[in-house]
């Protein structure tokens, strides 16, 4: 007997709504730095990401953020003060309680996969506009019992409008 | 190296990490992470796996380091996607791989698939996935 589904119609209304729309706080040489720092930890970063004469001789002319870099850590600008993590660490159902739709009520999230598309690179002095819709739930029976899968695009553009990157992310929880 | 220099077959040098909590505190501390399976063994084991296990960002973010010490300052990433097929437990030796898998030129430069992963110190491939630079003329 296949195993009941866990998309509700309420649910399956969601799909294409915006999710969020975030504005960063300028970007930092001290942000990219760290970030740098973290990721190639304990080995030291590039030149690239920290040192100003470095960058000035690269293809980009000064130093430009890692393009895994996340500008909308700990706060963002808009909505005012606002956390991008707590609620989304804390609650598999996040994604439809923040539009006052019950979840699936499933105990465990995890981050399924991601495809990245890359446009102009961040920069100190950026301000980053992030737009994410809810794109799309499907589901797959597996050794954990059925699994939802649940589709996320993300948008940044940066202050002149130009965007900065695409990015599809899948939320797996079972 | 140019982009006359990159044939199909090549293989990218390995960026390799030894993994646990000094580096996903770290990587919490940039990224605001602070989730309870990659801080604490005990939730870990709570959500099915045998250990505290990493950040899918910070695979993320090997995998980048990888093909950025490769490209150098020849060119840029266009598309990086990736899976999680498998938890990166606690004190794990990460290797991120790669190797190229297309050459095509374009009119601003060649393009360059690869295929990437990060994988176990057993070769178990954790963060399997694809890649596309553009290395400049």
């Amino acid at each position: 007997m296949p195993a009941q589904s866990h998309i509700t119609d309420e649910m399956q209304e969601l799909v294409g709504r915006e999710m969020r729309r975030w504005v960063s706080f300028p970007v930092s040489s001290s942000d990219i730095r760290r970030w740098a720092v973290a990721v190639y930890y304990p080995e030291s970063p590039p030149g690239r990401f920290w040192d100003a004469e470095v960058a000035a001789v690269s293809r980009y002319g000064g130093i430009v953020a890692p393009e895994d870099f996340n500008p909308f850590a700990w706060m963002v600008a808009e909505p005012k003060g606002q956390s991008t993590m707590a609620a989304a660490a804390s609650n598999p159902d996040a994604i439809e309680n923040g539009f006052q739709v019950a979840g699936p009520g499933l105990k465990h999230a995890l981050n399924g996969g991601i495809h990245i598309s890359y446009g102009v690179p961040m920069r100190p002095g950026d301000v980053i506009t992030s737009v994410t819709v809810l794109a799309g739930y499907r589901e797959r029976l597996g050794s954990l019992g059925l699994m939802l899968f649940t589709s996320i695009e993300t948008v940044w553009t940066n202050q002149s409008g130009e965007i900065v990157k695409t990015g599809v992310s899948t939320v797996i929880r079972y | 190296m140019s982009s006359l220099a990159v044939k199909v077959g090549d293989e990218l040098p390995v960026f390799q990490r030894r993994t646990g909590f000094a580096e996903w505190n770290r990587y919490a501390a940039v990224n605001d992470e602070f989730v309870p399976i990659h801080m604490d063994d005990e939730a870990g084991r709570a959500a099915g796996f045998q250990s505290a296990l990493g950040m899918g960002n910070l695979q993320i973010a090997y995998l980048h380091n990888l093909v950025r010490e490769w490209l150098g300052d020849r060119g840029r990433i266009l598309t990086l996607s990736c899976r999680f097929n498998a938890p990166n437990l606690k004190d794990t030796v990460i290797c991120a791989g790669g190797h190229v898998t297309a050459v095509t030129p374009r009119e601003k430069g060649v393009e360059i698939a690869l295929d990437v992963w990060t994988a176990d110190a057993a070769g178990n491939r954790l963060a399997p996935g694809t890649c596309t630079v553009l290395i400049d003329r």
